[in-house]
């Protein structure tokens, strides 16, 4: 199955596809082209993984909770440790890989767009790494939320432009991004933050995220003996899920389960749940569910959480959905913030408002588990980005 | 023949000029009112914009026509009842309906092709379908007669010019430079040998279009090009003079009749 997917157009059944302006054709085409050749480029591949070890500070952990594990009294719940790579989330392992491509394709300027600021801050690293001029796109209500990102960036190397289009949000920043390409094919390479966009990125974001996963499979072997029983991933765009997950689509003993941002709760409609509530239609380069109306425009979403705050999904979600192998949910803000909390007290680990996501809905189904079941949360990305946020809820000023 | 190849086929040696405005904005009753300037002022076909949230290749100009239409709410249903409105006293003006894939899927591909046709409605662009996904859609199209007009760009190699081709009917839609709607950066002489290049692949008329902004632009592309298209200059005025329509009227006609006058003078010295 895994090695079915996509099909050459970059199809998952009948999501994903390449759905741009026909000036975009012609450089996606050439994208398309470099990522076939590279994918499977030995050299390609031992510079890939050495930048992962000494650079990101891969394999991260798979650490034992515990304590928290004994709390819930259940099944044994397990971390992967994404937050302690480099730059505090996944995001990194996608930036380095398409920043080396960038690189081989000879391709000087690199664009971005952000949310939370987490993948534009790991575009900059990976820019100031290898000596490449950095613009990243990023609404400016996440300029103000998300300030202390803003200036991450700014001190590497990285120039930040506020997007004042739409609901100023990540889907505008997105928007703003792709019109810069259009503008500057010749010498501009776009790296997409998560698993969607025209194709070949939902596959290549996933193909460099998927390290997580095989990663999972190794260390739950030397840990346990055997599978997990249970992965649980966040998805917002969806690539640290489809990282995790992707690896073990033909394992199908193990139960892999997304976790969508429920905001308010689904049934208020203030939330960021696609997969949940929507319906499949076109943006931002492929098909996939959406959040819209009923006349086909794009809706404001709302999440605690900046990095889910986003009205679409990945097109392999879509279709891992639709196919019944990945079980979607949803947890609340409320939810959320709860797990950030035991997190933080039981295990000492301050995790990503989107990552907290994922913890809920382990502290849902551990319970309903016996003892001797292991359950994988990946955690995505560490809260340290979040505690202005945290503290504004408790009506706190730092 | 459709309504589109009717107007080429009468153009005689004289080039079609395609204005375009953003439907809805500031509001329905104003677009309807505004197309028929549009022909008073020299208007072959009219290129009608369905506004989307998220209008990834439109710059500023156009993604302020969005919003401000959105603003109240304006459907692609209403967008075509607008147009079976303008058919009540205009049969010859072409109309093609120009937007983006989302509000069309849905619709559900069948119900839209259905409501276009009725509305008289003549040819479909919706730029973020390239051809390759665009096979159902094209289909559905054609069943009702209706033409589904392509985007060739600066960076598309020939072949894929000779599939967009076999694909596209009514006329093909090079768009001029490299970036987005109203972007100001025309090489009028590097355009007139490009058309001349896909006009040797095709046998579909060549309209072109992005960053034509007067008459003087107007006039030098349409010395190659079958037809000319203008939007984000036109949406600027309507977007600046929104609330007082005797003077966006007044504007409007001027700045498009001063383009077919130059074209037509063109066309004339040529013959």
């Amino acid at each position: 199955m895994t090695e079915q997917f996509p099909d050459k157009k970059g199809h998952f059944g009948i999501y994903g596809g390449s759905f741009i302006a026909e000036t975009l054709m012609d450089p996606v085409r050439e994208l398309q082209e470099a990522y076939e050749r590279y994918r499977l480029d030995n050299e390609f591949i031992a510079e890939f993984e050495w930048e992962l070890k000494n650079f990101v500070g891969r394999p991260n952990p798979l650490y034992h909770a515990r304590r928290w594990s004994q709390e819930l009294g259940g099944a044994q719940i397990w971390l992967k440790r994404e937050d302690l790579n480099h730059t505090g989330a996944h995001k990194i392992n996608n930036t380095v890989g398409q920043a080396l491509l960038a690189r081989r394709m000879g391709k000087k300027r690199i664009i971005a767009e952000t949310g939370a600021g987490q993948h534009g801050v790991a575009t900059a690293t990976v820019c100031a790494r290898w000596g490449m001029e950095c613009v990243v796109y990023m609404g400016e209500e996440d300029i103000v939320r998300q300030a202390p990102n803003v200036f991450r960036m700014k001190l590497l190397g990285a120039k930040v432009v506020p997007v004042t289009s739409g609901s100023k949000t990540l889907k505008d920043a997105l928007n703003e991004a792709m019109r810069d390409w259009v503008g500057n094919v010749d010498d501009t390479f776009y790296i997409i933050g998560t698993a969607a966009g025209p194709h070949p990125y939902p596959t290549m974001v996933r193909d460099f995220n998927s390290v997580i996963g095989k990663e999972i499979k190794e260390q739950s072997l030397e840990h346990t003996g055997r599978l997990p029983d249970s992965i649980i991933a966040c998805v917002g765009g969806g690539s640290n899920a489809i990282g995790a997950f992707h690896p073990f689509l033909d394992d199908k003993g193990v139960e892999l389960i997304g976790v969508e941002a429920g905001g308010d709760g689904l049934e208020t409609g203030r939330h960021a749940a696609p997969l949940s509530t929507g319906k499949p239609g076109v943006l931002h380069g492929n098909r996939t569910y959406l959040m819209e109306d009923d006349a086909g425009q794009i809706i404001e979403t709302h999440s605690v959480s900046a990095g889910l705050d986003y009205p679409g999904v990945g097109p392999e979600h879509a279709w891992l959905k639709d196919i019944g192998r990945v079980q979607y949910v949803a947890a609340t803000d409320t939810e959320a913030l709860d797990a950030t909390h035991k997190l933080c007290r039981i295990e000492g680990i301050i995790p990503a408002l989107e990552s907290a996501h994922a913890l809920a809905h382990a502290v849902k189904l551990a319970p309903t588990l016996g003892k001797d079941k292991n359950i994988v949360v990946n955690l995505s990305g560490r809260g340290d980005k979040d505690i202005n946020t945290l503290a504004d809820i408790e009506g706190i000023t730092l | 023949m459709t309504r589109i190849a009717t107007r080429f086929a009468e153009a005689s040696g004289r080039k079609l000029l395609v204005p375009y405005i953003t439907a809805g904005d500031p509001d329905l009753d104003t677009t309807l009112a505004l197309m028929h300037t549009l022909v008073k002022a020299g208007a072959d076909v009219i290129e009608l914009g369905i506004p989307f949230s998220d209008p990834m290749a439109d710059g500023p100009i156009i993604q302020a026509a969005c919003e401000r239409a959105l603003k109240n709410h304006v459907s692609l249903v209403q967008v075509m009842e607008t147009v079976k409105r303008f058919r009540e006293t205009d049969q010859d003006t072409a109309v093609v309906l120009m937007g983006y894939m989302n509000p069309v899927e849905r619709l559900g591909y069948a119900r839209f092709a259905e409501l276009a046709a009725d509305a008289g409605v003549d040819g479909v662009l919706t730029v973020d379908m390239p051809p390759e996904e665009a096979v159902d859609l094209v289909a559905e199209l054609r069943k009702h007669k209706l033409d589904s007009i392509f985007l060739l760009s600066p960076t598309t190699p020939d072949a894929r010019i000779e599939l967009v081709s076999e694909m596209a009917s009514g006329y093909i839609y090079y768009v001029s430079l490299k970036g987005v709607t109203g972007a100001a950066n025309l090489d009028t002489q590097e355009v007139a040998g490009k058309v001349a290049h896909i006009q040797s692949l095709t046998g579909t008329p060549v309209a072109v279009g992005f960053g034509i902004r007067d008459a003087d632009s107007a006039a030098a592309v349409s010395e190659t090009a079958d037809a000319v298209v203008v939007g984000s200059v036109l949406v600027a005025l309507v977007g600046e003079h929104g609330a007082q329509p005797d003077v966006l009227h007044s504007k409007l006609f001027e700045i498009v009749n001063g383009m077919r006058l130059a074209m037509d003078a063109k066309a004339g010295a040529a013959a």
